[in-house]
């Protein structure tokens, strides 16, 4: 089977992808998506706060899926459910596999990457304890509750302090339970300050910053948990132990995208963002092959992943039309002082781009500030003001073209912190 | 004064509220976070969002949510009647399941289409 654009995931990312390509005049595209539904992790997303900028107004994420679902059916988009992708070839072959369907090999004149991300494990993290039941990821325990409709336990400490681990203290809180404690190893917060407000302050969950777990206790299910406040080595100080009698730990320490078929594709991966590495277009080092959404980096609003993935549909239905983008000129953009990465990481500068818009997040909470570009000389090409910046938030700022063209070899992104 | 973090989008503005004048909030980057402040200090409001059963369906639970934010003290008397509610497809996105819950005047409506 031939189609001008696979795009791997029916997730926001997948969908926008795939809307944009259609909108583009791609005529031939499919979606392979290994779940029952489109509509990826939205669909567990029952909360609301999605599309605020996108749509303008407050909505649940099966709403804000629902949307691009009802555009897609407005296509001739094909989609495969259920079917899972076990490789990419270099010659851009996509291999599925699916009980309705088989073994197939699907040939793409070009490949969207919107496989989405999954969550660290207690193996990730090595907690320390035995190996009861009643620990879980927090998306994992969503997917329990909002879907499958079961409760995953009555009393609950939350480790990590990301936007899901909030979002579940609310939900399991409401439905009932009792959340005990959120407890974070670092100083500040993985999260949107809006949900410690909502999720956490309005039912007076207290949370332990510079604390972990440092002990899981229980035989056939967890029974107790001990958290210590730790350094500023993130090591446990001793003495400061505290007990949770409780039924439930649910982890949110963090997010890794899923990236098995594109390191099996041979696909460069950027080790500071463990996604692809990618040109402003969204291509990855594979010519005709993109990515966008949270295979690429982690994101905190699925606007902003719906909007990078319309740019990697748009380029992808470009590129399987035909159209080639010179690469006698690239331009790197490198991540300096407090910046942990940038996406993208090159710029092809024989592109017709009026500007780049380039995402990243800091290392640290910085208080007023200046994000600053650089070239190899030092010489300064753009600056933009910060009132406050935090780990737990992207930041993304636009550069011109005529500011790129003035840059002497490669940019450096960095951020300088007022004096107090 | 009182200082709040505005939860109305994910900006996150720092607000303050100065009581002692008409509730006149500052820090705030749009109109959202100003009627947000005021209202936050007397008289708090929350969408609840949660899910209802579903007869005879895969999977069994449907998202509902409360079409515009209720009074705070009233989330868990709405949870208690969102859990006695079932549904049977077909139902559509923003279709009512239940109207002017609890003497508000919102409603609570399907998240999604079965």
């Amino acid at each position: 089977m031939k189609y001008d654009l696979v795009i791997i995931g029916g997730g926001p990312a997948g969908l926008s992808a795939a809307n944009a390509a259609w909108e583009d005049g791609c005529r031939s595209i499919c979606i392979v998506e290994r779940d029952r539904e489109l509509g990826g992790i939205l669909n567990q997303c029952i909360h609301n706060g999605f599309g605020l900028h996108y749509f303008k107004e407050e909505l649940t994420g099966p709403e804000y899926a629902g949307r691009f679902i009802a555009m897609l059916r407005h296509t001739g988009v094909d989609v495969r459910l259920d079917a899972m992708v076990l490789e990419i070839t270099e010659e851009k072959q996509v291999h599925i596999v699916s009980s309705s369907g088989g073994y197939e090999v699907l040939e793409a004149g070009a490949v969207v990457l919107a496989m989405g991300c999954r969550e660290r494990t207690r193996g990730a993290i090595a907690i320390p304890g035995t190996r009861p039941a009643g620990v879980f990821t927090a998306g994992t325990a969503q997917r329990y509750l909002n879907i499958e409709g079961y409760m995953v336990g009555k009393r609950v400490v939350i480790l990590g302090s990301g936007d899901i681990g909030l979002i579940m203290a609310r939900r399991m809180t409401l439905e009932g339970a009792k959340v005990l404690a959120c407890v974070e190893v670092m100083p500040y917060s993985g999260g949107l300050t809006r949900n410690i407000v909502q999720c956490l302050d309005d039912f007076d969950i207290p949370l332990y910053l510079s604390h972990t777990i440092t002990d899981i206790q229980g035989k056939d299910r967890v029974e107790r948990v001990v958290v210590a406040k730790v350094g500023p080595d993130r090591r446990p100080i001793p003495g400061t132990e505290m007990t949770f009698d409780c039924d439930t730990v649910l982890l949110s320490v963090g997010l890794i995208p899923e990236n098995e078929l594109s390191r099996g594709a041979g696909i460069c991966i950027d080790s500071r963002t463990n996604g692809p590495a990618v040109y402003e277009n969204m291509e990855t080092s594979m010519p005709g092959v993109f990515a966008c959404g949270n295979v690429l980096h982690v994101h905190d609003l699925v606007d902003f992943v719906t909007a990078e993935s319309a740019r990697a549909g748009k380029a992808a239905a470009a590129y399987a039309a035909g159209a080639r983008v010179s690469s006698s000129h690239i331009l790197d953009i490198r991540n300096g002082n407090i910046v942990g990465y940038t996406v993208p990481q090159h710029i092809h500068m024989d592109a017709p781009f009026p500007a780049v818009d380039v995402f990243f997040r800091v290392r640290a909470v910085c208080g007023q500030s200046r994000i600053v570009v650089t070239d190899e000389t030092g010489a300064q090409i753009a600056s933009f003001r910060r009132e406050r910046m935090a780990p737990g938030e992207m930041e993304q700022i636009k550069l011109p073209r005529v500011l790129l063209e003035k840059a002497q070899g490669a940019v450096t992104v960095s951020v300088e912190e007022d004096e107090p | 004064m009182t200082h709040l973090i505005c939860i109305t989008c994910p900006k996150g503005c720092h607000l303050s509220v100065d009581e002692a004048n008409e509730y006149t909030v500052t820090g705030n980057a749009c109109p959202r976070g100003a009627a947000y402040g005021k209202n936050e200090l007397l008289h708090p409001v929350r969408v609840v969002t949660s899910t209802v059963r579903v007869d005879g369906y895969t999977p069994p639970r449907l998202p509902v949510k409360t079409d515009r934010p209720l009074p705070k003290e009233k989330m868990f008397d709405c949870m208690a009647l969102i859990n006695s509610l079932t549904v049977q497809p077909p139902v559509q996105t923003g279709q009512i399941l239940a109207a002017n819950i609890l003497g508000t005047d919102v409603n609570l409506v399907a998240a999604k289409t079965i």
